[in-house]
């Protein structure tokens, strides 16, 4: 362990208003602090630069979870194990359940929230190509009022996103219209339990008389931050499921992805598997499945 | 460290094994670092420090954490419970009974681990399938029994009973 506690200060306000004072006060000097999964291994491994934390565990407001009418509310502060055991979710947003199995192992969980996989950036990020799927919006809280904006427009590169200094994220609204959608989720790893992906695609699409609407197809590892795959989308959205639509939206896919070589993987494979993806998904489609 | 030094730091309470304790400590220091080293109750093992391994793995709150990846000051006012806490009155947990018999342990690094794993895989779903029990274990890691024992182990304790009404346990005293 090469952290030294003594070189971070971290305090715990137990409340939302005071944290936002704190950002509003000092902005761009105090790094939130969640379930730690992140930046736990950081401090530990001596790369965490923040001399302040502030603490945001057990922060009422960011961790509920409510069942609106139109859609489900979800605090930025909710664990992923409060994910996966939510009935609500598992019924409405089943792929977002599912996702939120793949984070890491059980003691992962438990401590993992919603909002700082989003708030960490990392382009494998495991909840993102659900919540692109499903065209969640995200609400951003700071003394000055709040703000909602499409998460597909939260990330701006890589581990960068359009947070201000004082803000912070307060909550992920994700619509109630899916039941109706075929649905798809699948991540490549390199094994079932606590990998990181190597390549991850989110699909939803409504099937009108046999014509693909309302697309969404959102990627992880793909491109310097989880993004939506448009030009894709934009091939298979008014088409039937045929072979020329099938190979119009792999061109697509090709065209725009923008994967690289890392320690995870190659550039080449995940492209391959991105195609493999979309594929299977497509092939699902027109066998009636992708009910998930 | 000397008072001095200490006295810089603010009181932070929580329950350890049903016992109230009290640390001045940096609030940044991990909780698996002010167990071992300050409450001396050095059974949570440091593996990998990065919450890949699962060998410091403790119950908060009800909850398996990795405890070294949380700071202490995130644990004020919380139930911890450590591998020192199965056993009750010198009498083993059922869990440990279990893999004593099943061979599930042997350098006992991740052991522990595996025992706050297993309890709160076991207090969730008393009678997991392999498959439950896979996922259970999945974030703890050992490199010498080849897993099996330990899921076997895990499959005998679900059958066991409570300690005190295990005549098989008062038997072995």
């Amino acid at each position: 362990m090469r952290g030294n506690a003594e070189a971070h200060e971290l305090i715990a306000p137990g409340n939302l208003g005071a944290v936002l004072e704190l950002l509003a006060a000092e902005p761009g000097k105090w790094t939130p602090i969640a379930g730690g999964t992140e930046v736990m291994v950081a401090f530990s491994a001596g790369r965490l630069i923040s001399p302040k934390l502030v603490s945001l565990w057990g922060i009422p407001d960011l961790r509920l979870i409510e069942i609106r009418s139109d859609h489900i509310a979800i605090g930025a502060g909710a664990t992923f194990l409060e994910l996966r055991n939510h009935p609500a979710i598992a019924e409405d947003l089943p792929l977002l359940a599912k996702a939120a199995c793949w984070i890491g192992s059980i003691a992962n969980q438990s401590r993992a929230t919603l909002g700082g996989n989003l708030v960490n950036g990392s382009p494998a990020a495991d909840s993102s190509p659900a919540l692109l799927a499903y065209d969640a919006e995200i609400e951003i809280i700071s003394v000055r009022g709040s703000r909602r904006v499409p998460y597909s427009e939260f990330h701006l590169g890589y581990k960068r996103n359009i947070l201000a200094p004082d803000e912070l994220l307060y909550a992920i609204h994700l619509p109630r219209r899916f039941r109706g959608h075929r649905q798809y989720l699948r991540k490549v790893g390199t094994r079932r339990a606590m990998a990181i992906a190597k390549v991850a695609l989110g699909a939803t699409v409504l099937l009108e008389n046999g014509v693909m609407k309302e697309v969404r197809l959102g990627a992880a590892s793909l491109a310097p931050y989880p993004a939506r795959m448009k030009a894709t989308e934009v091939a298979l959205q008014g088409q039937r499921l045929t072979h020329e639509t099938a190979q119009a939206a792999r061109r697509a896919l090709i065209g725009e992805v923008k994967p690289i070589d890392d320690i995870r993987s190659t550039a080449e494979y995940r492209k391959r598997v991105a195609v493999n993806l979309l594929e299977e998904f497509l092939g699902e489609l027109s066998r009636g499945g992708a009910a998930d | 460290m000397n008072e001095k030094v200490s006295e810089r730091w603010p009181a932070i309470r929580f329950t350890v094994n049903g016992e109230i304790r009290e640390v001045k400590t940096p609030p940044m220091k991990r909780l698996l670092d002010v167990l071992r080293e300050e409450l001396h109750l050095t059974g949570t093992k440091e593996g990998c420090g990065e919450g890949e391994c699962g060998s410091c793995s403790v119950r908060m709150n009800g909850e398996l954490v990795n405890s070294c990846l949380v700071p202490v000051l995130q644990a004020e006012g919380a139930e911890v419970q450590t591998v020192e806490g199965l056993a009750t009155n010198g009498v083993l947990h059922p869990i440990q009974e279990a893999f004593l018999k099943c061979g599930g342990a042997q350098c006992g690094i991740c052991t522990p681990g595996m025992l706050m794993a297993t309890a709160q895989l076991l207090e969730r779903n008393p009678h997991p399938e392999m498959a439950e029990i896979r996922e259970g274990l999945a974030g703890n890691l050992c490199r010498c029994t080849g897993f099996m024992r330990i899921f076997e182990s895990v499959v005998q304790a679900a059958t066991e009973k409570p300690a005190a009404e295990s005549e098989e346990v008062q038997h072995a005293r």
